[in-house]
């Protein structure tokens, strides 16, 4: 094991875990607010991929990308919401499985219907194009290092939002006690369009920001969706700063994993979920349940 | 859960004698595709009991389906078919094994939270034979099929009557398993399951270690998937780790959706239209999910009671007041 | 898909099929009418999914063959039946029965995907329905599970593999790291290298794999510098191949990248300056300079509308061994003892050179050393001359 290796292990690590963060910590919040569960937030993510390979294609700028993601992603979360969801958060959990189900199908045919079928490769932009030499012998690609930086500061700004605004306040009551934001005289109807909103976006930019990293394919969604269960699971439902932490765990695993126990990588995150949950069945910075 | 009436029974009984008559005049390739339907109905009822009966939905109840199915692939040597009687036993208790250990973990948390965690174990034994040899990898592997067989004593079946013994092993199966589910609903343990569902902290207080109960109940819906499993592997002599994957546990989930969550029979009237559904998009279309995507959501939008409910003169449903507590549960458990 | 008529050939083959009926009742032998019966082709393709446009080339240059055999092979109508496998391998068996149960089809041509080859495989081993599969390699098809009525005009994953293993271990590379998904083909094609690169006296010195079908390259490609390694063996195909020979160029690693054909194949506009100099072997390649692949490829990309690749190449040898099988037996396709004879004797004149019939029914041909070069794969040497797999475990003699 070669020490700048192991550095772009742990970089790579650290930059899986905070898009993973972006898609769980919308999944989290949506859950923590509203009490549903969107097993269609994979298919989010993937929209946000195909959205950056299309404007790429079309106009060559990835940095379009990231405005179309996030419009997107404030419109087609409100639509969602509005037009949908809304409508489920009374009802029997199967009923919302099967919704959200329905979502990954019809979203998944969309994309084949507009896109087609075809694995495609986004290209990185040409401005971060280029290695940044960290120590002597080793260097690491200035895309990953943009990628980690948009990452903590849409973290930054999620945590000021939760932790310092009125919405936050609002956010943090409602998933706490669900009836105090309606005996507070709060429209709970706009709360929750816009934690709806902001979930769906956040998915958005994670799969735009990882395009060029992990290609765009059919499907692509779904194991993202699972491994996000995961982080939610080991942070706790509802809490997003504990997203955040087991994001990173996981992150790391995941990586380590894959390059230095290959044969065991697809097992260990699960396996530290089953572990965390012998210790601690409400993960570990959940509340009870 | 069950049929009260007597005009449900004798149309139950009358659905079954159409099934035991399929194979004398439907054309062998039907009698394969009916097989298939059987087993995802052994698949569907399993399933029902911890989602109608107990009101846990689990996302991973596939996992035990698929692992019956390699187990039968992994004790079978190479061109070499071993008896029902070592296969069937076999699969089924590596099904109910895997349950008993799933389900002591996953019991530990409710709600959605549950429902994330079997998503996730079923995942991980997706990968166990996705990722590893132990199963022929992405491909898959053939087996041999498992013999009907007593000591050294085989059945004499020539290749084209094998199908159609499947099929009559599958529908007797089938029977069974919804005979000794009415059987257990009706005992004291099934009466706790459906307290379970309506009311957990209730039966708490009574004095009842639900947490014991729904295991049982999780363990027994994993040996039954196990039997499902099996006859997966029978009757196709093929494994592949799809068998496994979480869209397999969301589609037994549909089929009991559009069957309908109160009944028992309505898991199997499910897999049947669910099957022949497909059977029917593949015909017209190139765009087999999309109609899948779109049945769905009209199912969730329209059919909250699944095909049972419709159509159906009152007096052959169960009481309206039955029905309302099981959606009052559902609401109540919504922020559990 | 499998609704004939959706398909502008078959459809005009059924209105023909029921002329030449109409003609043979007038001649009063049982004979001819068995004659005007179409042998019923049904091919179970990939017309949806990620090998979509493979299956649609497969199937263009088979329709090809036939048309230029005056629509008839053998002196018998053809009749085509398409069906969609949409790549997905727990649908599989049933789909090969919708081909072989309901539509009892004589030939079954099928598939792109190796995981849906294993279900057709097992629905045909015991249907004893005569199978040519046009692409995929997995190697267990025509090693252990081999079947006398299962024939394979594509290639196995260890034959292009072993080929360029060979042809590097020529040219003194002594340690080489091999990089792959941990799959089937993955694993068939590993061995297939290391078993070449031994023959020519180098070594593989480590394996670096990541699951199916993940693209996650970046722990993988950090560890092959402290490897000290002469060159990179990969295998990756499609859109993971983009990604992964991009990255491969970003990290600026010495060692030079050389892998089977896949690597590049149908993929190097994608992948630019970064697949410059790789060099691969496969089958066939760019400027293969023979009067049968000018042919061909004027003729497919007439039809078409596109050039002619590998695919296609196998789809039409897929076509053309069938048509030498029933040519032997003069449209006889029930009489299957001297059908395998003629198939397994073929040699035949391909695109990509000649081929023939290894004992174990898989192609016997030759491995090319190509090089990228200005978007092409240029063929710039024969890496191993009619090479067959050596079928393992297969006990058809």
């Amino acid at each position: 094991m070669d020490f700048p290796g192991l550095l772009a292990q742990l970089l790579n690590g650290f930059q899986h875990g905070l898009l993973l963060f972006l898609i769980a910590s919308g999944l989290t919040l949506i859950f923590g607010v509203m009490g549903i569960i969107n097993l269609a937030h994979g298919s989010l993510f993937m929209i946000g991929a195909y959205v950056a390979f299309l404007v790429t294609r079309q106009w060559g700028s990835l940095w379009l990308a990231l405005p179309m993601a996030m419009i997107g992603g404030i419109l087609l979360g409100s639509v969602l919401e509005r037009g949908l969801f809304r409508y489920f958060y009374a009802r029997d959990h199967l009923d919302q499985v099967l919704l959200t189900f329905a979502l990954i199908l019809l979203f998944e045919e969309g994309r084949s219907l507009l896109v087609g079928n075809e694995f495609y490769s986004v290209p990185i932009p040409p401005l971060l194009d280029f290695s940044v030499p960290v120590t002597s012998g080793f260097s690491y690609s200035a895309y990953r290092f943009t990628v980690i930086g948009i990452c903590l500061a849409l973290a930054a700004l999620l945590f000021y939002w939760i932790e310092r605004t009125k919405t936050g306040a609002v956010i943090r009551a409602a998933a706490e006690k669900p009836e105090m934001v309606d005996v507070l005289g709060i429209d709970a109807r706009r709360v929750h369009m816009t934690v709806f909103a902001v979930g769906t976006t956040l998915a958005l930019i994670a799969g735009a920001l990882a395009a060029p990293l992990y290609s765009v394919y059919p499907n692509m969604g779904d194991g993202f969706l699972i491994i996000s269960f995961v982080v939610v699971v080991i942070g706790g439902l509802g809490s997003v700063s504990g997203a955040l932490w087991s994001a990173l765990i996981i992150g790391l695993v995941d990586t380590l994993g894959k390059a230095y126990a290959p044969k065991v990588a697809g097992l260990a995150v699960y396996v530290l979920m089953a572990a965390v949950l012998i210790w601690r069945p409400s993960g570990l910075f959940g509340q009870r349940t | 859960m069950l049929p009260r009436s007597t005009a449900g029974r004798v149309l139950l009984g009358a659905g079954a004698l159409l099934l035991g008559a399929m194979p004398v005049f439907a054309q062998p390739y039907y009698v394969e595709l009916g097989t298939y339907a059987l087993i995802s109905a052994m698949l569907a009822l399993s399933l029902q009991l911890l989602v109608g009966c107990t009101g846990l939905v689990s996302l991973g109840h596939a996992a035990f389906y698929g692992l019956a199915a390699y187990t039968v692939y992994l004790i079978t040597p190479a061109n070499n078919g071993v008896s029902i009687l070592i296969t069937l036993p076999a699969a089924v208790a590596a099904a109910g094994l895997a349950a008993l250990i799933v389900g002591a973990l996953s019991l530990r948390t409710r709600g959605f939270f549950f429902l994330m965690v079997t998503l996730a174990f079923g995942q991980m034994v997706f990968f166990i034979f996705h990722d590893t040899k132990l199963g022929g990898g992405t491909d898959g592997a053939f087996l041999s099929r498992p013999l009907l067989s007593i000591l050294d004593w085989e059945l004499p079946l020539t290749r084209r009557q094998r199908p159609i013994a499947t099929y009559y092993l599958s529908l007797g199966l089938l029977i069974a398993m919804y005979l000794s589910l009415v059987l257990i609903l009706r005992s004291l343990f099934g009466r706790v399951l459906e307290g379970i569902r309506v009311n957990e902290h209730r039966m708490q207080a009574l004095g009842f270690n639900t947490y014991r109960y729904k295991l049982a109940a999780f363990v027994i819906a994993g040996l039954l998937a196990g039997v499902a499993g099996h006859m997966w592997a029978m009757h196709r002599g093929f494994v592949n780790p799809e068998l496994i994957g979480w869209h397999r546990s969301a589609e037994a989930l549909l089929m009991i959706l559009m069957g309908g969550l109160t009944t028992l029979h309505g898991p199997i009237i499910g897999a049947l239209a669910f099957t022949g559904l497909g059977e029917f998009a593949q015909l017209i279309t190139e765009r087999k999910l999309l109609v899948e995507g779109l049945v769905i959501l009209f199912v969730v939008l329209a059919l909250p009671k699944g095909l049972s409910g419709i159509g159906m003169p009152r007096w052959m449903r169960r009481s309206p007041t039955t029905d309302g507590s099981a959606r009052a549960a559902a609401e109540a458990r919504t922020h559990g | 898909m499998s609704d004939i008529t959706k398909s502008g050939f078959s459809r005009r083959s059924i209105l023909k099929s029921g002329a030449a009926v109409a003609a043979a009742s007038t001649i009063p032998t049982g004979w001819a009418i068995a004659q005007a019966k179409p042998v019923k082709i049904g091919l179970m393709l990939p017309y949806s999914g990620t090998f979509a446009k493979l299956g649609e080339n497969i199937t263009f240059a088979i329709e090809l063959l036939i048309a230029e055999k005056g629509g008839k092979l053998g002196g018998r109508e053809i009749q085509i039946v398409k069906l969609d496998d949409e790549s997905k391998p727990e649908n599989a068996p049933q789909n090969a029965d919708r081909l072989v149960k309901r539509d009892q089809v004589d030939v079954l041509i099928g598939t792109v995907h190796s995981g849906v080859q294993m279900g057709i495989h097992k629905v045909v081993k015991e249907s004893g329905t005569l199978t040519i599969v046009p692409n995929a390699g997995n190697d267990v098809i025509t090693r252990a599970e081999c079947a006398k009525n299962v024939f394979r005009t594509s290639f196995t994953n260890w034959q292009s593999a072993y080929g360029m293993g060979l042809a590097l271990g020529k040219k003194g590379v002594k340690k080489v790291a091999w990089v792959t998904w941990d799959y089937a083909a993955g694993n068939d094609m590993g061995a297939g290298f290391k078993e070449g690169l031994q023959k020519s006296g180098g070594q593989v010195v480590q394996e670096l794999k990541l699951p199916f079908p993940q693209t996650t390259f970046q722990p993988l490609l950090a560890q092959i510098p402290g490897l000290n390694v002469d060159a990179v063996g990969a295998f990756f195909a499609g859109g993971a191949a983009v990604q992964f020979v991009k990255e491969y160029a970003a990290a600026a690693i010495k060692a030079p990248l050389c892998g089977p054909g896949f690597l590049t194949e149908g993929t190097l506009a994608a992948q630019g300056a970064s697949a410059e100099g790789i060099e691969t072997a496969l089958h066939y390649g760019d400027g293969l300079d023979n009067p049968k692949n000018t042919a061909f490829r004027k003729a497919f990309n007439a039809k078409a509308g596109r050039d002619a690749d590998v695919y296609a190449v196998q789809g039409y040898d897929a076509a053309q061994l069938l048509a030498v099988g029933l040519e032997a037996v003069k449209g006889k396709i029930e009489d299957e003892a001297g059908l395998y004879k003629a198939m397994r004797a073929a040699k035949i004149d391909s695109p990509r050179g000649p081929i023939s019939i290894s004992p174990s029914q898989n192609v016997v041909h030759n491995i090319y050393l190509r090089k990228a070069t200005g978007g092409q794969n240029k063929v710039i040497g024969i890496a191993a001359e009619n090479l067959a797999d050596p079928g393992t475990g297969c006990k058809l003699t």
